[in-house]
Formats: structure tokens, sequence, C-alpha cells
């Protein structure tokens, strides 16, 4: 039985500071550090991260690998928890944002357009600290262009029944092929040997840094079925599936699509509906080769020897999931979001079977490749051109006044409202409504949070640390009351009873 | 948000769509054509005026 598909997602967004600033300021560790805490400074007081249940080394395979890899979070970096439920933090040297938890994926693409507007009011924070003339720039990408390659990830809860290695063999044709999708496209490679003239334009900014189909690595030998097994929740029901392989998008539709159809093809696997009918023979080969061409004419072999495109296996998982839709439903995922993400994956593949132009209003590859392709046949600009490339990174600059993306005409799914509303108020659908709800209204007595408990100081020893081991409890509708009416946390802790 | 909304179209049923395009295509890749210069002429005034050192600026530390 197919579990709720709580979901969110996580970006490392670029980070540059231009102008009258020392080596100090520039580094990017630093430079993340002051856009944190300026946007703390400037809209809460700052309650720290609690590091209790990091356990990023666990390998959902079962073997153990603690001599193999440092925790990966630097403590002493600035991390913070928003009363939003999110948590913002420096992570390997670029500011990140985690969106609290999710029930479904349209509220995780509020919560991650969200994200991006505390990031441009960090921007505008920090512009305010620093020299004149000085500014920090921050883009919503996955590559610098030079071979370094950035995080998107997505998070999915899964029922920890299930076999892995289902989960793995039955996602990854997915992983591979969604990009044509929702690729946020690059100009460019950045493999060795291949050159901007074998390559001009790809579909994903993230295929060339994959490496391996199945690892525990997030920053070298990147696979595209990443192990971690850090579920944040009770790891007796549940895994939390940690997808590295997606780019961040610019275009809303691609962030709903690619949480949606993730999550009901997750949905799928749990009740075995999917089959090895579309497995891959060479999954590592394929990423690439279906980004490297954008005509997305390329064959790519499965394992049962046949042939294809990335659009067939695309239709193929889509068809696979209508009929889900009308054996199972899509509970899952929450019925009217599955049937809207349905519905634009079967519109995008339609439009780009037809006439990829057609859905340059939805797909940020073909909204990206159209501007340059225009562009450089207007300014007779070669491959290799730094305009081209220019134009590349300046489609993700969240500088309001500079970002391409928001003027080639994507639509737009969200409102200006319930955005602003996420940058400050968590869902009120899964535990990150008490988690956020407590910090808004206790900041001073919350000592430490993090995603599955929160430490109160209730004024007398011992601190109390509260499990939020269920991801779907401590929504609006369990508890909006008891904290509306508790005065204190020690009030609150009587009420709930630990 | 502002910027963005101004081009935001309803969200239609692609099928449909796609089962009337056949007239409307000739009429839309004006429009489109239209839209992609004006896009043009936009980006020629926003674009980095240096691009060359814009991207050889642009290095980031991998990060996962």
């Amino acid at each position: 039985m197919a579990i709720p598909k709580v979901c969110g997602i996580e970006t490392e967004y670029g980070i540059l500071v231009r102008g009258p600033v020392g080596e100090n300021t520039r580094n990017p560790v630093s430079a993340s550090s002051l856009l944190i805490n300026a946007y703390l400074a400037a809209n809460l007081r700052k309650v720290g991260w609690d590091f209790e249940d990091e356990h990023p080394g666990s390998d959902a395979r079962g073997f153990s690998v603690d001599d193999l890899l440092e925790p990966e979070i630097e403590t002493h970096l600035v991390n913070a928890v928003l009363t939003n439920g999110a948590r913002y933090y420096v992570d390997h040297a670029h500011p990140e944002i985690s969106t609290p938890e999710c029930r479904t994926a349209r509220e995780a693409l509020v919560f991650d357009r969200a994200a991006e507007e505390i990031v441009w009011a960090s921007m505008q924070a920090a512009n305010a600290l620093l020299p004149a003339g000085a500014e920090v720039l921050c883009h919503k990408n996955n590559s610098d262009g030079k071979g370094n390659s950035y995080g998107c990830h997505e998070n999915y809860l899964v029922a920890r029944e299930v076999p892995f290695g289902r989960i793995v063999h039955q996602i990854t044709p997915h992983f591979v092929t969604r990009q044509i999708v929702i690729g946020a496209g690059k100009v460019g490679c950045e493999l060795s040997g291949v050159s901007s003239s074998d390559v001009p334009f790809q579909i994903s900014q993230r295929a060339d840094f994959f490496e391996e189909e199945v690892g525990l690595e997030t920053t070298l030998k990147r696979p595209i079925i990443n192990t971690r097994d850090e579920p944040h929740c009770d790891s007796s029901k549940y895994r939390r599936l940690h997808v590295i392989v997606g780019d961040a998008n610019m275009s809303e539709t691609a962030t709903l699509v690619k949480l949606g159809a993730t999550s009901i093809l997750l949905a799928m696997i749990e009740d075995d509906v999917v089959g090895d009918d579309l497995s891959l023979a060479n999954p590592v080969a394929a990423i690439r080769n279906i980004s490297h061409d954008p005509s997305l004419q390329r064959l790519v072999t499965l394992r049962n020897g046949r042939r294809a495109t990335a659009l067939e296996i695309q239709w193929g998982l889509l068809e696979l999931a209508l009929k889900y839709e009308r054996s199972h439903g899509l509970e899952p995922v929450g019925h009217d979001v599955g049937r809207e993400v349905l519905s634009l994956w079967e519109g995008i593949l339609t439009g780009l079977e037809s006439n990829p132009e057609s859905v340059a209003h939805q797909v940020d590859w073909v909204a990206k490749r159209r501007m340059v392709e225009a562009y450089a046949a207007r300014h007779d600009a070669r491959p290799g051109d730094a305009r081209l490339k220019a134009l590349d990174l300046q489609y993700h600059d969240l500088r309001r006044d500079k970002c391409l993306a928001r003027r080639v005409g994507l639509d737009v799914l969200t409102t200006a409202a319930e955005v602003h509303d996420a940058m400050t108020n968590p869902p009120l659908t899964t535990r990150a409504y008490f988690r956020g709800r407590c910090l808004a209204k206790w900041p001073t007595e919350i000592v430490a949070a993090n995603w599955d408990s929160m430490v109160f100081d209730i004024g007398r020893e011992p601190l109390r640390r509260v499990p939020m081991m269920e991801p779907l409890r401590g929504t609006a509708e369990s508890v909006a009351r008891l904290i509306d009416e508790s005065d204190t946390p020690a009030e609150l802790l009587a009420r709930l009873g630990s | 948000m502002a910027e963005r909304t101004q081009k935001q179209k309803p969200t239609p049923s692609r099928t449909d769509e796609v089962v009337e395009a056949a007239p409307a295509v000739v009429g839309g890749s004006e429009k489109l054509k239209a839209e992609l210069d004006d896009l043009l002429d936009e980006i020629d005034d926003v674009l980095e005026t240096n691009a060359e050192d814009f991207v050889k600026s642009y290095v980031q530390k991998g990060g996962q």
C-alpha cells in the first residue's frame, strides 16, 4: 500500500560577491554566512539547528560506511530554522534552503518559490551591509560552466517495507529520462574532451556530473540513485528517498511536475505496478546521451534489448501512471494535485513530440534554448561565445532586474500572496506546522530544532526534547488549537502529555 | 511575482490545444516571433555589459 508522499526540496544557490570588497568577503563560505545572517538579523531571532539526528553516513543498502565519509555538515557554519519550518544554512560553500516537509508537490512548489524570495530578501539585506558599489549575486542554477556543480535535491517519504532494490530498478528510468520535461538547460558541456561545438546546448544542468548508478556520495562520483539512509523520522516505517539527480528549476510548471510525477511513480512502486520493462542497459551513459541531444532523437538501449528515445520512455511511464490513476486513484499524492500533474506531464510530452517550442512557457530547457539560439542568430554568436554562457547564467539570476527566466514568458502557477505567506508561515499539513508555529511563538524558549525533534527550555532543568517521528503528526488540524491556547511552552508540553 | 505574472496564461487542456492547433499555429508563430524580438531587445538592455568578464569571474565551489 502506497503511503502519503510527503516531500520537500533543497536547493544550493550559486553565490558571488562583486565590487570593492576584500578576499575574505569574496570567499563563498563567508559570503553565504553574510547572506543568511543578514536575513536573520533583519527578520528573526536565530534558532540553531540540532545535529542529534544527522547520520549522513547511513546507507540504505544496509552496510556501514562510517570509515568512508565524514559527516558532511560543518557544524560551525550558519544554520538556522525558519518560522515556515524550513532550514536555511551554509552547505559546501553555498547558501542552501531546505523547504519544510510538504504534503503535496503543489505545496512544495509554493515553498520552493518562497525559498527564492527569501534568498532575494537576503541579497537585499546583505547588500545593505556591504560597501557602496558591492553586491552579492545568487543564482538558482547547478553549475558554473567550469566543472563545478551544486545540487537541487528532492526528498520523498517511502515505505520502509518496500525493498530498496525495487525502488532503484524501477525509478531509475524516470530519473534518466525526466530531464526532457524538467531539465533546466545548459550552454556547453563540462565533460573533459567535449567542446562547445560538439555540444553547444544540452538539456540538463546536472547530467555531466553523474558517474555511477547507485551510491552514497553526493559531491564526487555522483550516483543517479543516492543511497543516503537518513529518514529523519521513524526508520522502522519509513525511508526518505534523497534524490540528487534533478536540476534547479525556474519554471514553476517544471518544479511541480518534477515533484509530482516522481511522487506518483514512487507510490506506484510501493503498490508494485511498475515492473522492469523500461529498465535501462546503461543509465549513466543514457543520462548524458539524452542530455546532449536536444533534438530528442537519440536512442538508448533497454535491458531487454529494445531501443527507445527518452520521449518514448517518458510516454511509457506516463501511461503506467494513467493506468494507476484508474486502478488505484491518486490519494497518496493528493487527488487534485496528482490529476493536475498528470495533465501537465501529458501536455508537455505531447508538445515535445510535435513542436517543442510550444512548451517554451513550461519547460526551462526549451525556453532557454529558444532564447540562446535567437540571440546567437541576431548577434552572429558562435558556440563558445561568452555572451551565450552569460545568457545561460543570467537565466537563473535572482536579481529581478537581471533575471532572464522572468522575461521568457514562463507560466506562473502560484500567487504572490501564497508565496509571501510561505516565507514565514509553515504548511498546515505536516509536522512542519508544529515546528514553525512553536518557533514563531516561543523563539527564546526553543533551544534547538531539527527535522524530527525540538528542544524546549521550560525554565527549569532539564531541557525537554519533543520527538516528532511521524511526518504527518503535528499538523494544524491536530495542534493549532493547543498552540493557540498555550501561553508558555511548559503549558504546551503539559497539554501534549510529554 | 508581478513581473512574472504579466505573461501568465490560464492552464489549458494541452490535448485540446493540440487538436485545434492546425490553423492557429501560423498566427501563433508570428506572435511568438514578435515576442522573441521583444525579448531580444530587452536582453540587449539587461545582459551583463562585459559578458566575458562576468562569465570568467563566475566560479563556484563544487557542492553536493
